[in-house]
């Protein structure tokens, strides 16, 4: 219950911590579009690959990545099964009115491999830079984005609250869930409606928790005269650096390398 | 009834590296009637023992024993045990829900399956044993101050009618006018229904002056267990502990080194006065 691995930071020190979150971003981004570039298993394969090799750089524990993926496995299973069942072609298997086709297999399969790969990706940047990092990354990365008006740094701002938010509430519901089970409540028997109901007790002083902690969090933050973006100066300005060029360097290489595998497997 | 700890330990979180024991092998027997006071710095395992006491936490190592019957046991009812052994966390008032005062209170009663009648019986009881009269019954629990919100709180475990009443620092954050109120009104509770209490807090003053015995946890050990009397003679262990005696009892054991016959257990500062006269009145 207390762990949520999902968008949170990771402290460690690792070459990948060291980056500047600009080039996280970028990398993440990129890595996201490279999976939907591809589409032959060894484009896959070539991206979990990579992946791998940057998991091991960052020196966060697989195991504690993959406590994360747990957070989204319904998400997964929801969508195989609608591919798998919902998909037309070659048809392998049927029973009654139920068909599997080939074509949905391989669907499912791809779209579970890009689902774990991409969620593991992003995940990644969260784990490997503090929320402080996330926000400047953010606000000086979408810079060019104020000559349309986009309030950039608010925008940043409110993602790395958010973030820094979770594990907070999820500890606030455990200590509550705990505090109204002293109290006799049950919220494992019962059928859905039951179970919908005895979540009552949890839900609002959960919500109530949650306008406090705002509302405290917002008055600190104009105790110290905080106005938003505006002439706000910073104390450890971004600056690129050898590591952070070589970086792109090997973005570069990777989605070259991409581009090639897929022109190479498409027949 | 009474309620045993054998051998307890706890682990959070076995996952990492060096899984560190929030409760580390602790034994003891609490029974109705009794008043006692668990203390320890911050981070010492006190609430994770109480958790323990009702079952809420399973602890990965050691037996809980109801009246001699393992609570973890398959098939043993867990809502007995929370029945019989109340707990008030801590920051109470961060669990109120209902529209009323009265309905929330209600909750733990109607948890335990009491017709609607009874349910209000008590909860009304726990209400005014907590000072809160008629008059808030219809309140909004949100509307309330905060100490009006720690009671009505504190009413809604009362409203259970446990045998074993702990509570979970439940001044923290109180004024000194409100702290004395409640500690009084548990006591109260203590002498008036044989309700067995177990105060935890980290402050020696306030469990000094009314618990008969005496839990002392330090890096999730239980180190003393005894009276306070007994307990304050190790008052440079304690201190080593982070945790400290009564005032007097420091004011006693310089008189005592200074060469004035004195006794050192006292508790209270009326006792230290009637010692200090006794000793100087020989003299
Ligand atoms: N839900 C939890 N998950 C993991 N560790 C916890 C949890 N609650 C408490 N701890 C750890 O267990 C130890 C004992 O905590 P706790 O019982 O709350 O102490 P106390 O109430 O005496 O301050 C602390 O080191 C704390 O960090
Ligand atoms: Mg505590």
């Amino acid at each position: 219950m207390r762990y949520t691995t999902l968008g949170q930071y990771y402290d460690a020190d690792s070459v990948i911590h060291r980056l500047d979150p600009r080039v996280k971003l970028v990398f993440t981004i990129v890595y996201i579009v490279s999976l939907y570039l591809g589409n032959s298993p060894f484009c896959y394969i070539f991206a979990g690959l990579f992946l791998a090799v940057v998991i091991r750089l960052s020196k966060v524990p697989v195991r504690y990545m993959l406590r994360g993926l747990k957070a989204v496995i319904f998400l997964l299973l929801f969508t195989a099964f609608f591919n798998i069942f919902l998909s037309q072609g070659d048809v392998v298997f049927q029973w009654g009115f139920i068909t599997i086709t080939r074509q949905g297999i391989e669907t499912a399969v791809r779209m579970a491999v890009r689902l774990v790969l991409l969620i593991m990706g992003s995940s990644l940047m969260t784990l490997t830079t503090t929320p402080n990092d996330l926000t400047d990354g953010l606000e000086k990365g979408l810079g060019f984005l104020k000559v349309f008006h986009v309030p950039v740094h608010e925008i940043g701002m409110m993602m790395s609250i958010a973030l820094r938010f979770i594990p907070i509430l999820v500890e606030e519901a455990g200590r509550i869930m705990m505090a109204q089970k002293a109290r006799g409540a049950d919220f494992d028997s019962g059928g859905l409606i039951k179970k919908a109901k005895a979540m009552i007790p949890l839900l609002i002083p959960l919500f109530v928790a949650a306008f406090r902690r705002a509302n405290d969090l917002a008055q600190a933050m104009e105790a110290r005269c905080y106005h938003g973006g505006n002439g706000r100066t910073k104390l450890h300005p971004l600056k690129y650096r050898r590591l952070d060029f070589i970086a792109y360097g090997v973005l570069l290489l990777y989605l070259a390398l991409m581009i090639v595998l897929k022109i190479v497997t498409k027949s | 009834m009474q309620l045993e700890l054998k051998s307890v330990s706890l682990v959070y979180d076995p996952d990492v590296q060096n899984p560190k024991k929030a409760v580390d092998d602790i034994s003891l027997t609490l029974r109705k009637g009794e008043f006692a006071g668990l203390i320890g710095h911050t981070g010492s395992g006190k609430s994770t023992l109480v958790q323990i006491m009702n079952g809420l936490l399973k602890p990965t190592e050691g037996t809980v024993l109801l009246d001699g019957q393992d609570v973890h046991e398959k098939g043993f009812p867990l809502r007995n045990l929370r029945r019989q052994v109340g707990l008030v966390f801590q920051y109470p008032e961060y669990q109120l829900f209902e529209e009323t005062v009265l309905k929330d209170v209600c909750f733990g009663p109607k948890n335990l399956g009491l017709p609607k009648e009874e349910q209000e019986e008590r909860a009304k009881k726990a209400l005014s044993r907590v000072g809160l009269d008629a008059r808030y019954y219809d309140a909004s629990p949100f509307e309330l101050s905060g100490g009006e919100k720690r009671r009505a709180a504190i009413a809604g475990v009362l409203a259970m009618e446990p045998d074993i009443l702990i509570l979970d620092e439940p001044t923290a954050g109180l004024d000194p006018q409100g702290r004395n109120d409640l500690l009084a009104e548990i006591r109260k509770l203590n002498e008036e229904e044989g309700t067995g209490i177990v105060l935890v807090s980290h402050s020696m003053e306030d469990v000094a002056a009314y618990a008969s015995r005496l839990l002392v946890m330090n890096h999730a050990r239980l180190v003393y267990d005894d009276t306070p009397r007994h307990v304050f003679e190790h008052y440079k262990e304690l201190e080593a502990m982070g945790l400290s005696a009564p005032q007097v009892v420091y004011v006693m054991h310089a008189l005592e080194a200074r060469g004035l016959d004195v006794r050192t257990d006292v508790l209270t500062i009326e006792e230290a006065k009637r010692e200090i006269l006794r000793a100087l009145g020989r003299k």
